[in-house]
Formats: C-alpha cells, structure tokens, sequence
C-alpha cells in the first residue's frame, strides 16, 4: 500500500515598520504593528480558519484514516496570540483529534543552521518547548526553515534527538533516484518533498495558461498513484489554500474531495512520524539546500553583498544578547532572525522573480536592508547601553 | 536699470538650487533698484490652462504673502509661459517625464495673449522642440514689451534660445548666467546638442556670468569663449530668519554627513571609502548619506561590502525640515563633489555650526576661507580630515565658529552689485 504524507507549513514574519534614520537612539518599537496585524487577520480570514475548519471535518469524516502534519513558526504563534487568538485555538483543536503532528523548526523561522549551531540549537529548543505548551506533543520529527538541509545540520539534528527530518527532493541531489521513498543521512530518516506534486496544488493550481488546468481530485490521484515508491510528499506552505490560491479558484473544494478519492483509491494517509519504511539509501548533500526558487539552494536568503553583510552583523551580536538576558531583548534578537528580512534583500531576479516580488513589502533590495541595518543599529546602541548598566 | 530676465522657479514653489539662486539673486538686485520682469515657464506639465499669463506686480505680492518686501517685489513682475521646461532636465530625462504631459490637454483658453500666437497647437515633442517653442514666445514677449527693458538676463542653457531670441527681436544686450556647464552634469559624456545650445548663447551673449571662477575657466577651456567676456560671481546665500528649534540627538556618536544627490559627480564613492577608513581607526562616528540618486543602489552594496553598514546610514531623499534636521544632527558635513559648479549646501551646514569638508573641485572653496578643502580624489585626505574634525574638539569649534561668521557675510546684496555693474558695462 502506498502513503500519502501531507506537510503544511505555517509562518507569518514579524514585518518591520519603515525606520528612519531619524528614529535612531530615540524609538524603539521596530515592528510595523498595523500591517502584522491586518496580513494575519487576512490570512485567518482567508486561510487558517476556514481551512482548518475543513481539516477538522475531514478528519471526523474518515475517523483517523485522515492524518496531516503541520509545522508553525514561533513567530506565527506569537502573532496568533497577539491578533488571532481564534486561530491558535482552531490548531489546538486539530492536535486534539490525535490524526495531527506537529514539527519542530526553528522558533524564529530563522536561518541560524547557517550562521552559529549554539543558536540554532537554542531555537531548536525554544520552539520543541513552545509546540509541548501550546498544543500538547512533543516533536519527533524536525524540519528546518525553507527545508534547508545539508550533512552538517542532519548532524547536529540527529544529536538533539531527532528521528526524522524533512528535505526537498532536489535534483541535483536525488539525480535519478525517486523521493518517494525514505532515505537515510546519517542516522537520520530523511523525507524528501516530491516538488512536482507539492507545486501542481501549491503553484499551479488556479494557473489557467497550465495545460493541466483545471485540476480536479480525480486527476490529482491518478498522478500520485501512478507514481513509483513507498510514500508521497506533499509539502507546501499552508497558506496555498486561500490565500496564494484564493477560494474561488476551487482550492478547498479540491482539498476536500482529495481525501476521499485517495482512500478509495486504496491509498493511505500517514503523518511525518509514521512514515513507516525502512530507508532505501543514504543520501550525501555537502552543501545546503532548501526547497526555494529553480536553484533549490540558499542564495535566496544569503549571498548578495547585502544579505551577507546584514547576516553577519545580526548573528555577531549574539553575544552581547546573552549577556544582557532579558525578555524584550530576545524578542527583538529573535524576529530580527526571521529568514523573511533577508528574502526582502535578494537580488536574483530571474526565474523566481514574481514570488519574490509577491512577497516583498519593500520597494527593493537596497530599501529592504537600508532598513533592517537601521534596525539592528538602534538595537546595537540599546545592547551597548544595557550592558553598560548592567556592568 | 531695467531687466528682462528669463529665469525659473519662484518661490513658494522651489525645487532646486538653480531657483534657490536665481530667487537670491532677483531679490538682491531688486535691492539695489533694478526693475526685473522675469519670464518663467509656468507648468511643470500637469497644471494649466492658459498659454501666457501675466502676473501685475500686485498679485505678486499678495501670491508670496511676504509683506515686509514690498518694495522689492514692486520692482518686479512675472511672465509666466506654459512650458514643460524644468531645470536641470536632461534630454534622456526629459524622455521619462513627456509621457506624463503628453496624456494632458493641449493649451486652450480664453487669455488675450491667445489669440496672437499661431503655434501648431501642441507640445514638443522632445525637449528640444520645447527649447525652440519656449524661444518663440520669448521672442513674442520680448516684442510686447518694447522699450520696457534695458538688458536681457537668461539662465542656464534651457533659457538660451530665449535670450538669443529675446535679443534679435528687440536689439537690446544679452547677459547669460552659467549655474552649471554640460561637463558639471554629465562629466565628459556631453550631450552635445546641450553643449552647443550653451556654446551658441554664450557666443551670442554680450557678457557671461560664471557662478565661480572653476566654472569660468571651463567656460573659456571647454566652450572657447573669450575670456574678456566672462565674468565670475559667486553665488551667496539667503538664510530664513528663523531656525528651527533644537532636534533631539538621538545617537551620542559623532554624526559626519554627505547631502546631496547621489550622482556621479557629487563624489559619493569618496565619501564612503574615507568613511571605511575612518572607522578602522575611531569607533563612535556614524555616517549618514543623505538624499537619493542613480548611484544609490552601487553605493548600498559598496558599504555592505566593506562591512561598515552598521554604522554607515541612509535616509533616502530629504525633504522640508528633514534637511535642516539632519544638518543639526551633524557634527562634520563633507562635500566631495568630483565637479561643483558652486555647491550651496556647505553654507547651509557652516549655518547650522557643522564644519565642512569641500572639494578643491567646487566653486564655493573659492570664496570659503574656514572649510577644510581636499582633492576629491584623495580618500586618505578625506579621511584624515574627518577625523581631526571629529577627534579634536578645538578645531571643530573653531571652523564651526568662524565659518558661521563667514556665511554669515556672503550677502546676494554683493553678488547682485556686481550683477548690475556687469549689465552697466553692456549697455
């Protein structure tokens, strides 16, 4: 029997307001508090609620036979608190039903796997604890922001204790071998994203100029079981369904007749964890890869001169972070790691330029980093003044 | 002593320093009785209606609200021509702007004046055209009022056809003002349609004016025109009576600042490669461009490359009070333009206290005696004089001091006396 495995990954960045130079020793409140707030009612309104809300229908409907796994950022759960309390109590519904796992990541949504191990071990913690708190399970499986995976953070992931972890099903990394069948890296099982299948619901579902539009249930199951291999993933971010892809292009109909026809299908549904094969291989990736634009690697985060730069400065205040060791502190640290702040400063526009622009707030790179180094120059100058006083 | 002049902007609606000056100028010579009709072109596009319109001496008055002047502006009157001539424009930009105009009407109206051109009824199509058409109407005007004026005056090369047109028609002298050459614009890239315009006015033109004695030279070097003709006097400065009060600091760091447009010629690569330097050597300073431009984007990249980002800002393109702000903040202004017809900026700094950092390649270190003058070139200068300013307190005081004293002394009532001697010797 085959397996289906649905991953939906949930994040919202804290967006920075526009920070003038002006603004410097002076103001402190960096976040744009209006925008946060109406994109994540927005995306509620559009996505989350009802979405889950069908989720939670499916899964009554075939009584446990319907499983899905989610990973949420910390940033979306502070944010969930902070402007949709509804939403974060719609996913703890979910968790109730026992047919939902959820992931551990990075709290931050932030690209410290690149940067300093000491920090991305802290977020690794910091967001297992926060998934124990809010919806009562404990993470065994980890994905990385964007999926980004190479040998060196399979490493450290399987020391903290991880069993499985997810990856993109990257060619340059597969070559001919198939995703559809759980690998090995290290000591790690590796679940690769099968990117053809992933992008037909998440990238071209309402694209009318696709030659497969429109997409019907029927459609989609005959690809998924003509495929070879033990298990199909399906990893996309959650906010395809009505918000990249908006409801009237029939996003959640689809959604909700998909289960149905696959289990009849005689295909069967398992969460990250329960993904039960044994590894048909082990799979050697020396650089990071991620699941972002054709290149599938991270320079759409890091590599400019820009990102490099910004990079650089935030992870090098680190230590001065923990020496002052207090809450308001982290809290800025930590959003100020969003990988989104980096994504704003790229500067490759080729294949992937419409997401890129789709996403940005920013007119440009060079605004977008104009204005986090204005940021995180304020946040230096308290850091000194704090540490100042403490001492 | 009456004038024809044939100028820009005025105020409320100052955009540049071109209007800046010209305004300073027309006040000063008002000043010392000079009667100036002045022919500005009137829409910037959008706006209007009438083709010609002239505003009486009296509604001047009530339109700039500044009674105390009375007897300045009762000297003066205003032609405004509906023209799409903007200072400063290049023929490549101009190329970006007509579109904008073009999805407006073609002039109609009821006006006097209306009836008595018979123009083809529409815009110019490129800038040139415009050039020409303003030219014309000039021409119109200049017939009108025969007899009424004593000299022509025309400023910067988009006026020039005006003023050449102006002078055949009425047979009156031609002075032309040189803000700005060709080579300060577009470095050894000339246009050389603009550089003939401003060659044929020139050649034309009785008397030259130069903002500064760099610019003259270039004027008699570049453009060949002989020396005995071309007269330099530097541009002064106007001040508001009110300063606006004290900004908060908001960063203890020592503040040094480039304002201006970040183009080329105003050396912002210079700056930033001494700002490099400076900072290996001194901690607490900060930098901070200022404004916006086309080499903005290769600036931002060039100071992430150097790592310095953290303590090197940018405010994007100032605007009202901002300038004035952002001079208060500032402990050192630099000003490393590669070439600066005159530059007005460091004056408005020494105003606000901050001492200055010139180019030997601006036209206002003729005139500076308390600003630190270096090579554009000589980034190891550059920094140098950063941080003596920046490092020790008794010679910043002290250029901060005698500079305000010195600007304090640059008077439009001198630059217009000279103006005026000029316009005797043409008569």
């Amino acid at each position: 029997m085959k397996t289906v495995c649905f991953y939906f990954q949930v994040h919202q960045p804290m967006r920075l307001r526009r920070y003038r130079f002006f603004d410097m020793g002076r103001h402190h409140n960096y976040l744009d508090d209006a925008a946060n707030r109406s994109i994540m009612q927005k995306v509620a309104r559009r996505c989350y609620l009802p979405m889950n809300a069908l989720l939670l229908r499916l899964i009554e409907k075939f009584e446990g036979r319907f499983r899905v796994t989610f990973s949420i950022s910390g940033s979306a759960v502070e944010q969930f608190k902070s402007f949709a309390p509804e939403v974060l109590e719609s996913f703890r519904k979910l968790a109730a039903t026992g047919c939902v796992e959820f992931l551990a990541e990075t709290y931050s949504h932030s690209l410290s796997s690149l940067a300093n191990m000491d920090e991305f071990r802290s977020e690794v913690e910091r967001h297992r604890a926060m998934v124990e708190q809010e919806f009562g399970q404990t993470p065994r499986a980890f994905r990385n922001t964007e999926l980004i995976y190479s040998d060196d953070i399979g490493a450290e992931v399987s020391k903290m204790g991880f069993g499985t972890m997810l990856a993109e099903g990257a060619k340059h990394v597969l070559g001919w071998k198939s995703p559809n069948y759980v690998y090995s890296g290290g000591s790690l099982r590796l679940l690769l994203r099968n990117y053809k299948l992933s992008d037909d619901i998440a990238f071209r579902f309402s694209n009318r100029e696709w030659s497969e539009w429109p997409l019907t249930a029927q459609k989609y199951v005959d690809w998924v079981s003509e495929g070879a291999g033990d298990v199909t993933n399906l990893f996309m971010d959650y906010e395809t369904f009505g918000e990249h892809q908006w409801a009237d292009s029939g996003i959640f109909d689809f959604f909700e007749r998909l289960p149905g026809v696959m289990l009849d299908r005689g295909l069967e549904f398992a969460t990250v964890s329960e993904v039960g094969y044994e590894s048909v291989g082990s799979l050697s990736c020396p650089h990071p890869m991620s699941w972002a634009d054709e290149e599938r690697d991270v320079t759409a985060w890091l590599g400019n001169e820009l990102q490099d730069e910004a990079f650089g400065k935030l992870y090098g205040l680190r230590e001065k972070v923990l020496a002052v060791d207090d809450a308001d502190f982290y809290f800025v640290w930590r959003f100020m790691q969003n990988s989104d702040h980096f994504y704003y400063m790229a500067t490759k526009w080729l294949s992937d330029g419409d997401v890129h622009t789709y996403f940005n707030p920013y007119g440009s790179a060079y605004e977008a980093f104009i204005n986090y180094m204005n940021v995180l120059a304020d946040f230096s100058i308290e850091l000194d003044r704090k540490l100042e006083d403490k001492n | 002593m009456r004038v024809l002049m044939f100028g820009w902007e005025f105020p409320p609606h100052i955009a540049g320093g071109l209007g800046t000056a010209t305004y300073g100028l027309t006040r000063g010579l008002a000043k010392h009785g000079v009667e100036i009709k002045m022919v500005v072109p009137k829409a910037y596009g959008d706006e209007d209606q009438r083709f010609v319109r002239v505003v009486n001496a009296s509604d001047v008055v009530t339109r700039f609200g500044d009674v105390r002047y009375r007897d300045v502006w009762d000297r003066m009157s205003f032609i405004e021509i509906d023209s799409n001539l903007i200072p400063y424009c290049s023929p490549e930009e101009w190329e970006c702007k007509k579109e904008a105009w073009k999805s407006g009407k073609a002039y109609e109206g009821t006006d006097l004046w209306e009836g008595r051109f018979s123009f083809s009824g529409r815009y110019g199509e490129n800038l040139m055209e415009e050039v020409a058409r303003y030219a014309m109407v000039a021409a119109r005007v200049a017939e009108e009022l025969q007899g009424q004026f004593d000299v022509i005056h025309a400023h910067d090369w988009l006026t020039y056809y005006a003023g050449i047109a102006a002078k055949a028609v009425s047979g009156r002298p031609l002075v032309v003002h040189m803000h700005a050459t060709e080579y300060d614009r577009s470095g050894e890239n000339v246009n050389r349609m603009v550089y003939d315009i401003e060659k044929a006015g020139m050649e034309a033109a009785d008397r030259v004016i130069a903002v500064s004695n760099l610019t003259r030279n270039i004027v008699i070097e570049k453009y060949g025109i002989a020396a005995e003709k071309v007269v330099a006097v530097h541009n002064a400065v106007r001040f508001a009576s009110s300063t606006p009060e004290d900004v908060e600091r908001g960063v203890e760091d020592k503040i040094v600042t480039f304002l201006g447009r970040i183009t080329y010629q105003k050396g912002p690569d210079y700056f930033v490669e001494a700002a490099a330097k400076v900072l290996k050597r001194v901690p607490n300073v900060r930098f901070v461009m200022a404004g916006s431009g086309d080499m903005m984007n290769h600036v931002v990249r060039r100071v992430a490359k150097l790592g310095i980002a953290d303590r090197f800002h940018f405010t994007g393109f100032l605007k009202g009070d901002d300038v004035q702000k952002m001079f208060m903040l500032s402990d050192v202004y630099v000003m490393p333009s590669v070439s600066e017809p005159f530059g007005i900026s460091p004056l408005e700094a020494m105003r606000s206290n901050v001492p200055v950092i010139i180019s030997k390649q601006s036209g206002v270190a003729e005139v500076l005696e308390y600003a630190v003058k270096v090579d554009y070139w000589d980034v190891d200068a550059l920094a140098d004089a950063i941080y003596a300013l920046v490092e020790y307190p008794a010679l910043s005081s002290m250029f901060s001091e005698k500079g305000l004293e010195e600007v304090t002394g640059l008077k439009w009532d001198n630059a217009a006396a000279k103006v005026k001697r000029v316009y005797e010797s043409v008569i």
